[in-house]
């Protein structure tokens, strides 16, 4: 009957996602054109841009580029892909924009792990990174096990109730940790720790959390679609011949891997899981084909401008997670009082 | 004769073991291409027979047949191109546009790391323009009015092609125009073959369009057939207790009460 009006719609539809690529690709790009910039900025020796010249001839700036900024800017960008992209997912799947990664008990069962280790076995890294995922992922299955036990509620109920719950448990152990910690040692190191930052890292500690980061990204970005059919509540979903508890499950477990990782290296970085969801819709809607790796490819950039201004900002550094807090709170109320980013979505 | 698409036999079930259960021993064949209306108080287990029969709810004691075949041996995926829903009402927590909602109906038909392709699309448009809101593709579904919300729920269901469609009181949300539109729409879908089976408060409705009514009190079925045999004044009046007389206006069956 109106077979021309239909053509001209579907055309206009397939139109706007041609004009998504687009987006994606320009995100894409500068991402990278972020990523070598702050390869060669930095304060060597002073703030500033390492030349071309100079990275031919001076070795020591050399090695500061191969052997410490490129580990870390990696990481950064792992850092908030993992974050972002957990973020989504839990934010989905709890239908609850007000959630983030390291909400099921993870974040807190981390901050648990790393303090006891420093309390009771020393300071040495990989023994806190260690501890930290062993705990975080504890965390995690804690929390799973005890929003089985619940007998009330749907399943996202009992899992966010458990999740409070475990996070609670373990955020009162690590008071405890404190309290028993040497003040004039072991106090700061735990603080530094809980203010997140990428200071330390190494190829080592890279590589020793890039198969969980690697896995668990792929995993979601492929998944991506599905995600908005797990996101209708159960009955709908399983009426889409969905498997939700089962699928859900492994969702978020492909979540969890990669934040619990990038955690154990990082420390507590906050604000990005929970912030970089909410971009990825102001500017794509609520189709998670579009807004999960739209969501990646903002937290990578988000990170690594963080990272940048924590590292060059003052002679000493800044820890990160002070300024994804800042920067991310600061948008999270621009977000919230405009409302004029719609444009690739209408 | 028509052969029976999905049957219940002896069919037990409750949702707290320590408790009395909500259906017991109930039978039901649903004739293959017929519109089944479920009438029955509140409280008498008709949502609960709607979820059975999707397979989303396991039955205590008893079999239901899809098709000959238990309903639990068909994998999720065939389940779902076979069996839809439309939800009463549904929580949606995040602004889709309609196409995008709808597009999701085509979940049972993709790979579990697919993407909708372009055809799908063009199928979930298609439906749109059937259930007549093609002009709100682009709407977000927090945005439009209850109504045309629930025919977005319809017209995601009918994205899945399936076999079986089950409707939960599909009218409750309807003015007068969408709940005509509705009755055409699911006219239209049985002359195609699709087997319909819907609860409703409704008797009008059930006498307006279903070929076979279930009368159901406390779990249990109490009558069941063609629906001018069913659906009597006698028998409405028995199961809502309330005097129900049925007045033919204009060669078409209406429910009177009070």
């Amino acid at each position: 009957m109106n077979s021309a009006v239909t053509t001209a719609t579907l055309q206009k539809v397939n139109s706007r996602n041609l004009a998504r690529r687009w987006v994606f690709l320009w995100l894409g790009l500068g991402l990278i054109g972020l990523f070598i910039l702050s390869l060669l900025f930095g304060r060597y020796p002073e703030t500033g841009f390492i030349s071309w010249e100079r990275l031919n001839q001076d070795e020591l700036a050399r090695l500061l580029v191969f052997n410490l900024r490129l580990p870390r800017l990696l990481t950064a960008m792992a850092l908030g892909m993992s974050l972002s992209a957990g973020g989504m997912v839990f934010q989905m799947l709890f239908g609850n924009p007000l959630v983030e990664p390291g909400f099921l008990g993870v974040s807190q069962g981390a901050a648990f792990g790393a303090a006891l280790c420093i309390v009771f076995l020393g300071g040495s890294a990989i023994l806190i990174q260690g501890s930290a995922a062993a705990f975080a992922l504890a965390g995690l299955g804690l929390s799973y096990l005890l929003a089985r036990r619940i007998r009330y509620g749907g399943w996202v109920l009992r899992l966010v109730l458990s999740g409070i719950a475990v996070s609670a448990l373990f955020s009162a152990g690590l008071g405890v940790l404190k309290y028993m910690a040497d003040p004039l040692r072991q106090l700061p190191e735990i603080t530094f720790w809980l203010l997140g930052g990428l200071s330390s890292i190494t190829w080592a500690k890279l590589t020793s959390i890039l198969p969980a980061v690697i896995l668990g990204l792929v995993f979601l970005f492929l998944f991506r679609w599905r995600l908005n059919v797990l996101a209708l509540n159960d009955e709908t979903a399983f009426s889409m011949g969905a498997a939700p508890k089962r699928e859900r499950l492994l969702l978020l477990t492909a979540a969890v891997l990669p934040t619990a990782a990038v955690i154990s290296v990082a420390g507590m970085v906050g604000w990005v899981g929970l912030i970089m969801p909410h971009i990825a819709r102001r500017l794509f809607g609520s189709d998670t084909r579009y807004t999960l790796p739209a969501s990646m490819l903002l937290g990578g950039i988000f990170t690594i401008v963080c990272d940048d201004l924590s590292r060059t900002l003052l002679a000493g550094e800044i820890p990160l997670g002070i300024l994804t807090s800042l920067l991310g709170a600061t948008i999270f109320i621009i977000l919230m009082v405009s409302r004029g980013m719609h444009e690739v979505r209408r | 004769m028509t052969s029976s698409l999905l049957s219940f036999h002896q069919v037990r079930f409750g949702y707290n073991r320590n408790t009395s259960p909500v259906l017991d021993g109930l039978d039901l064949s649903l004739k293959e291409g017929c519109i089944t209306a479920i009438l029955g108080p509140n409280g008498a287990g008709k949502t609960t027979l709607l979820y059975l029969a999707l397979g989303w709810l396991k039955p205590w004691a008893g079999v239901i047949h899809l098709q000959g075949e238990p309903i639990e041996s068909f994998s999720r995926r065939a389940l779902g191109q076979q069996i839809a829903l439309i939800p009463q009402s549904e929580h949606i927590p995040f602004e889709y546009t309609v196409l995008e909602y709808v597009l999701l109906g085509r979940a049972p038909y993709l790979p579990s790391l697919g993407m909708p392709s372009h055809a799908d699309e063009e199928l979930a448009y298609n439906v749109l323009e059937k259930v007549g809101i093609a002009h709100l593709y682009d709407h977000s579904v927090l945005g439009i009015s209850g109504g045309e919300r629930q025919l977005v729920l319809a017209a995601r269901a009918l994205a899945q092609e399936p076999r079986l469609l089950l409707l939960d009181e599909p009218t409750s949300h309807l003015d007068l125009s969408n709940k005509y539109r509705l009755v055409q729409i699911l006219k239209d879908l049985q002359e195609r073959g699709t087997t319909i089976l819907m609860t409703t408060h409704e008797p009008d409705l059930a006498l307006a369009m279903s070929d076979e009514a279930v009368l159901m009190e406390k779990g249990r079925v109490l009558i069941s057939g063609p629906t001018a045999e069913v659906a009597t004044g006698e028998n409405l009046s028995r199961i809502y207790r309330v005097p129900v007389k049925i007045i033919p206006v204009e060669g078409k069956k209406q429910v009177a009460w009070m």
